[in-house]
């Protein structure tokens, strides 16, 4: 799987030097390549260090690299906690993670407690953007923008604690305009993206490649839609996709997934109550095809409380179908915009 | 204990309704949109706030719908998990 985030230490790794004895540190060139370069590919960056907070953040604000760095965890806990406390804040899964660090302790510590963060010795950062799970297989627009989207995000996050009453009310100021669109080609590359990158929000795991996409584009028997978010802090990028193939009497959502960026938004269910709506008025069945996994509990609810039912397993294929017995108008706190 | 679950259910609730009394059985799907992150942390509340699990047949409208629903989805789940 690639890499999402790179957490870096900061003594003797992001810097030379250790600041609390040495005063004056200087960024490794190398170390700074590494980083622009994959911000450019859509890879975020975080910090764990053991440090005093407050000297590290400055120190890392006067050498101009601090914007480069997502929920730092800088203070004295253990390494394994931060590097989980990243993967928490950001909502994507710790095997997304690699960790960089000078120390052999603090590698096989990180290591010891999660298995699944790719460790790397900082006498090595030079070769990083050479690394497989380095290399996206496209960067897309919302790649290249990936850590703007995100500290969006976080400017979201703080109004909402600081908001006083329901989450709707806090919803409404927001101001959301969801749009719906069949995918054009210049969609197809973040549609790849998403189907590869989303696990907690996929209905059925599937994941398609370009071609094939383009192929459902096409196809008279297929809708391919993906779904846009923005809202008074600025774009939420291309967040959802949803395959739908058209038979006779039923339609069948062959995958149904959103951005975990969005999941506090509650789109999930726009872009489904969008699908229930459609099919309803086509006089033809619904159905969905769900596979269970670990991640996805919040897919299946959100089916389940939009009225689908189980209908049959197969191979560990759950086919749902809609009952019609409740099709919802779009949220009031939302503007929901459907292009032909 | 029977009021104590209701009230907790209740009091739990009204963090995503703006609505100052929630009658017991008043319609949550009715009264508002439901996302998918209140349908989650709807699920979540329940497993934790009762220690209880709720397994995908569970997962019906009718467990959730109001403060009544839930209040009696609990008490089944909690009856069952004496009972075993």
């Amino acid at each position: 799987m690639t890499v999402k985030c790179v957490v870096w230490d900061l003594d003797h790794t992001l810097w030379d030097g250790i600041l609390l004895e040495d005063g004056e540190v200087t960024v490794r060139p190398a170390v700074l390549d590494v980083i622009r370069t994959l911000d450019e590919r859509g890879i975020l960056h975080s910090v764990a260090s053991r440090n005093d907070h407050d000297a590290a953040w400055a120190k890392l604000v006067e050498l101009g690299v601090a914007e480069y760095f997502l929920h730092p965890q800088i203070g004295w806990g253990s390494k394994s906690e931060a590097v989980a406390e990243i993967a928490r804040r950001l909502n994507i899964g710790i095997d997304t993670l690699a960790f960089v660090d000078d120390q052999p302790f603090e590698r096989d510590e990180v290591a010891f407690a999660h298995p699944q963060v790719l460790c790397i010795d900082a006498a090595e950062a030079a070769s990083i953007p050479e690394l497989p799970r380095m290399n996206p297989r496209f960067v897309t627009a919302d790649s290249r923008a990936r850590r703007h989207l995100y500290q969006a995000d976080e400017q979201r996050k703080q109004a909402e604690q600081g908001h006083r009453g329901t989450s709707e009310e806090f919803l409404a100021k927001l101001a959301m305009r969801f749009t719906i669109a069949p995918a054009q080609e210049d969609d197809l590359q973040r549609a790849e993206e998403l189907t590869v990158r989303t696990n907690q929000l996929n209905a059925t795991g599937y994941t398609y490649s370009y071609e094939e996409l383009d192929a459902f584009r096409s196809s008279p028997d297929h809708d391919l839609l993906v779904a846009e978010l923005e809202d008074v802090y600025g774009g939420y990028g291309t967040i959802g996709l949803a395959l739908v193939e058209r038979g006779a009497e039923a339609w069948t959502v062959k995958l149904l997934l959103m951005s975990c960026r969005v999941m506090a938004r509650g789109v999930g269910a726009v872009l489904l109550n969008h699908l229930i709506r459609q099919a309803h008025s086509a006089g033809v069945r619904l159905r969905a095809e769900f596979v269970p996994t670990d991640r996805n509990r919040t897919m299946y609810i959100t089916y389940k409380f939009s009225g689908f039912r189980e209908l049959e397993q197969r191979d560990g294929v759950s086919v749902l179908e809609n009952d019609y017995s409740r099709v919802q108008d779009d949220p009031p706190y939302m503007t929901v915009l459907v292009k032909g | 204990m029977a009021t104590d679950a209701k009230a907790r259910i209740a009091h739990y609730l009204s963090g995503f309704f703006p609505v100052t009394d929630l009658k017991d059985d008043d319609d949550l799907f009715a009264l508002g949109f439901v996302s998918s992150m209140f349908a989650m942390q709807l699920v979540t509340f329940v497993e934790h706030e009762f220690d209880v699990v709720v397994e995908n047949e569970d997962l019906e409208l009718d467990n959730f719908r109001s403060i009544g629903a839930l209040e009696a989805f609990v008490g089944r789940k909690l009856a069952a998990t004496a009972a075993s």
